[in-house]
């Protein structure tokens, strides 16, 4: 590796550790079954059949399904007494189920059976019934089986258990390639290619692809880079399969994707010159759009109530480079070798809370007062109702928001809560 | 197991929510796991509602299913009552928690708290949304009034001369179709009979509230999905007779206002007399539907065929008003209310039509797709049907979608009702003219039986042209091929604007080429 051609490294900082407040109590947040609602239109090829209750369906059609008028690739096997009383055997009801959806849908070739809280807690073995429906219908499809449940999972951590179900399907190759891991929208996954390709980076895939089958493979040879911060679990399974991971800050903002970029071209010894040439214009592009919601962020103070994970690599783009000051960061859970590069980067005083206890946070919100609060629709409404501007947080999710591009997308979602309060006059 | 993609009904806790989230007073204390906590924003969204429902989530993980759930239980029912202190406190299971066998409702009530606790056992493998919010509102009326119910027998005398008669308004709910302001229409025109109204539940009602039900003479059973069991036992155990007529429609307001005035004591002729009272353009006591059904205009309606669908209650209302008030053709009726199965076939009896008793929305799709109707009047799901069949639709009944929460005040019961079915039911048809004008020159481009009704506008206007088939003005910069593409990935409402702004720009900047680049640059400087 030649040192000196090493782009500009991003400013490390030890990180001392910051108190983490944690907490146990309601949760006012999604179980994994809700990242179904973007990886069914990801995938194509794909069809994520739940084993759950009618709960897990209403679920679904109430996160995300009522807007959604295209027959989705994704249902509910409904759980009904005969299959808990054991009048039904519970792996024949699903086999017909199955059946029925690959008769409907031939154009599926990989069929997820997702588990639920009920599903889990009868004990119902979805990795065995997969087995043996793969068995049945291979090679046409594939059926493959994560846990989406509530009492295992919190929202993103279903993408997460999806992608890691495909990580053994995945074939071995010597190749030296990078694999950005975590679903990203398809123009920023664009924008992004285009980026690696100048740089010299390559060659590059992105889990998930449109496809479930045509997976990349993965070997020693293999370097990852974390588009999201929820696939922990994923990109342990391809490390243990020789891949590494190369920490950085995530792609928010102009600085989080240069940092992010600058930790890839690092890897693939991209020289300083190149990497400015490519970058800077880009960078400088997205400081321009940024500005004008600068002016209008700079100062506010921000509360997260812990949402999708993306709660710690937001708060860094909001403080560093929009001038936020950051009440509390609230998260599902905190994998601090997921963030390992964004915990230096927050205030040394900074205050995180892990899990949940919605009341006591609620009371914390209302006593802090914050300009803005990063909260679920469950809880959105009724904090306005009490005068505090919110940001639903699942449009983070559901908007392209990675990248150069987008970053002033990103600082936009933000403001505009407060420009529609500053507007609004009635 | 049953494969399901949408359902009409949630599992009986989402009932209990709404029952809980409708009143006043009462916390819900549910023994569920994360996620469970999605149905807040059923109330928060699409009621728009400005305050959470009242329900405590004890949110136990796959961790603590070896251990203490049961302890689990406890501090989220001490805590709940500590935070809200609830005149009555309901305490129940979600679909998992029943599995685990924890008994949530029994647990509570041994913690003798100083409040009136309703333990909920609502069987969430075998029961529904409807059912559950019946049973809970039945669970929590008795709670309520067991100290007061009255010895056998209970056969109530005449309504006293000294006083107005009273009635309950029972079934109002939030996430139920209209309710809101149908108990405001209701309320004006039993005011105007001559009757008051001593109790609206659960809507808007306190256990203090659901306490006085036995004040008045008699319930109104308006929304039967949810009240029907609760005014039964009322009738049973407190002689309180309820009415059957759903006062949709004008034929069905007039039928239901008749019964009230002979269970009122009243004189029915003081139905007509207070619906004569006025000839004013608006007069509340009167509905324009008769005067716009019968004007000739309104003729291409008739023999029009209608498929219906929704909760019993508003489907069989629906079905009758659209043959007898519209001069429809009901092709087909139907239900996922198993609970009024009976009634729905009957009624469909009377049409003439087979009725389809189903929760199964393919099957719901597929009986429409055979009926080949011109309308389909349905709720949210048939919605998505009627869309994908290129058939117009109008919602009728709740499961909702935020837009079936209007703004404005539109009730579907009472003489207003009436003025608001016709409206939203003839809408979304094709306009008489435009039908003949189609008939008679198909080949038209933008005015054929493809293209949308004309004055239904842009939101189902055929996709703008594409720039690649529009001619490029000499001095108009060009797209190269690659921005072109870049442009397409922009989401179609915005895609028109970022091409304008993206032009602008480089003709501003003497740039004759577009590229992704300018594309971008533009992006930039013209932020949003």
């Amino acid at each position: 590796m030649n040192a000196e051609a090493k782009p500009l490294p991003f400013p490390q900082r030890q990180y001392a550790g910051t108190s983490v407040l944690r907490e146990r109590g309601q949760r006012e947040v999604f179980c994994g079954l809700t990242g179904i609602v973007w990886l069914h239109r990801k995938f194509q090829d794909a069809f994520f059949l739940i084993v759950g209750s009618r709960t897990c369906a209403h679920l679904m059609q109430s996160a995300a399904g009522v807007m959604i008028f295209a027959e989705p690739r994704f249902g509910t096997a409904i759980l009904t007494d005969r299959d808990l009383s054991g009048m039904a055997d519970p792996n024949d009801e699903l086999d017909r189920v199955c059946a029925t959806i690959l008769e409907r849908r031939p154009e599926i070739s990989t069929l997820f059976l997702v588990g639920s809280c009920p599903s889990e807690v009868i004990k119902l073995d979805l990795s065995r019934a997969a087995i043996r429906l793969t068995e049945r219908y291979s090679p046409q499809v594939r059926v493959l089986s994560y846990s989406g449940s509530g009492i295992e999972t919190t929202f993103t951590q279903g993408e997460d258990n999806a992608l890691n179900a495909l990580v053994p399907w995945m074939p071995d190759t010597d190749e030296r390639q990078l694999i950005v891991v975590g679903c990203v929208a398809d123009i920023v996954e664009g924008q992004l290619r285009s980026c690696f390709e100048r740089l010299g980076i390559g060659p590059v895939h992105f889990l998930p692809g449109a496809s479930a089958r045509q997976l990349p493979g993965v070997g020693p040879n293999t370097q990852l880079l974390a588009a999201q911060p929820f696939n922990g679990t994923t990109i342990r399974a391809l490390c243990a399969r020789g891949a590494h991971l190369i920490t950085a800050p995530y792609p928010f903002g102009a600085e989080g994707t240069t940092a992010w970029l600058a930790a890839a071209a690092t890897e693939w010894d991209v020289s300083t010159e190149r990497f400015a040439s490519v970058t800077q214009p880009l960078a400088a592009r997205a400081r321009l759009a940024l500005a004008k919601h600068k002016t209008l962020l700079a100062g506010k103070r921000v509360f997260f109530m812990p949402d999708s994970q993306l709660e710690i690599p937001l708060a860094r783009f909001l403080k560093r480079e929009m001038g936020m000051e950051l009440v509390e960061i609230g998260t599902p859970y905190l994998d601090r070798k997921m963030v390992s590069s964004e915990l230096p980067l927050l205030p040394p005083d900074v205050v995180i809370s892990e899990g949940q206890h919605v009341e006591k946070q609620l009371d914390r919100v209302r006593a802090a007062q914050p300009d803005l609060t990063v909260c679920g629709l469950g809880l959105a409404n009724p904090l306005e109702g009490e005068g505090l501007a919110t940001k639903w947080s699942i449009e983070l999710v559901f908007t392209p928001v990675h990248g150069y591009e987008q970053a002033a997308d990103l600082a936009e979602l933000f403001a505009r809560p407060l420009v529609r309060r500053s507007r609004l006059n009635v | 197991m049953q494969l399901t993609i949408w359902n009409y009904e949630g599992p009986p806790h989402i009932g209990a929510m709404r029952i809980a989230t409708s009143m006043e007073g009462v916390h819900y204390v549910l023994h569920a796991p994360q996620g469970d906590t999605y149905a807040d924003l059923l109330f928060t969204m699409i009621e728009r509602q400005y305050r959470r429902p009242p329900v405590s989530y004890t949110t136990f993980q796959a961790r603590d299913l070896g251990g203490d759930t049961a302890e689990l239980v406890k501090n989220a029912v001490a805590e709940a009552f500590e935070r809200f202190k609830p005149e009555a406190m309901l305490v129940g299971e979600s679909c998992t928690a029943e599995l685990i066998q924890d008994q949530a409702g029994t647990l509570a009530e041994s913690m003798n708290l100083p409040t009136t606790v309703v333990p909920l056992e609502l069987p969430a493998y075998t029961k529904k949304e409807n059912w559950g919010a019946a049973e809970t509102f039945y669970q929590l009326v008795r709670a309520l009034l067991a100290p007061v119910i009255p010895t056998p027998p209970v056969a109530r005398g005449p309504v006293p001369s000294d006083r107005r008669p009273r009635v309950n308004l029972l079934g109002p709910s939030l996430l139920g179709f209209r309710c809101q302001d149908d108990i405001v229409e209701i309320s004006r025109l039993l005011d105007q009979l001559g009757v008051d109204v001593n109790v609206v539940a659960p809507l808007g009602a306190s256990p203090a509230d659901l306490r006085r039900i036995p004040d008045a003479d008699f319930n109104v059973d308006l929304y039967p999905e949810v009240s029907r069991t609760v005014s039964a036992w009322l009738e049973r155990s407190f002689g309180m007779p309820r009415t059957t007529a759903i006062p949709m429609g004008v034929n069905g307001t007039r039928r239901f206002l008749a019964e009230v005035a002979t269970l009122a004591g009243l004189d029915p002729s003081r139905v007509e007399a207070c619906e004569a009272a006025g000839f004013m353009p608006r007069d509340p006591t009167r509905s324009r539907l008769p005067r716009y059904s019968r004007s000739v205009d309104s003729t291409y309606l008739t023999g029009k065929r209608v498929f219906v669908f929704g909760d019993a209650t508003h489907a069989i209302a629906a079905a009758t008003v659209a043959q007898e008030e519209l001069g429809f053709q009901v092709v087909g009726l139907g239900t996922y209310s198993r609970e009024f199965a009976r009634e729905t076939r009957a009624a469909a009896e009377q049409l003439g039509v087979p009725a389809l008793i189903t929760d199964d929305y393919l099957e719901v799709e597929r009986a429409i797709a055979a009926a080949a109707p011109e309308l389909v009047l349905g709720t949210q799901m048939e919605r998505h049907i009627a869309k994908r069949l290129g058939v117009p639709c109008a919602v009728i009944s709740s499961p909702l979608h935020v837009q079936d929460v209007p703004a404005r005040y539109s009730p579907v019961y009472g003489f207003e009702g009436a003025n608001v079915l016709f409206d939203s039911w003839v809408h979304p048809l094709l306009m008489g003219l435009e039908e003949h004008l189609l008939q008679m020159f198909r080949g038209d481009f933008e005015f054929n039986d493809a293209a949308p009704p004309s004055h239904l506008g842009v939101a189902t206007a055929p996709q703008p042209i594409e720039a690649a088939q529009v001619v490029v003005a000499p001095g108009q910069p060009t797209w190269t091929a690659e921005a072109e593409k870049e442009l397409r990935k922009i989401p179609f409402f915005v895609r028109t604007k970022a091409r304008r702004n993206t032009e602008h720009f480089a003709v501003e900047r003497g740039v004759a080429n577009i590229t992704v680049e300018t594309l971008y640059d533009a992006k930039a400087h013209f932020g949003r």
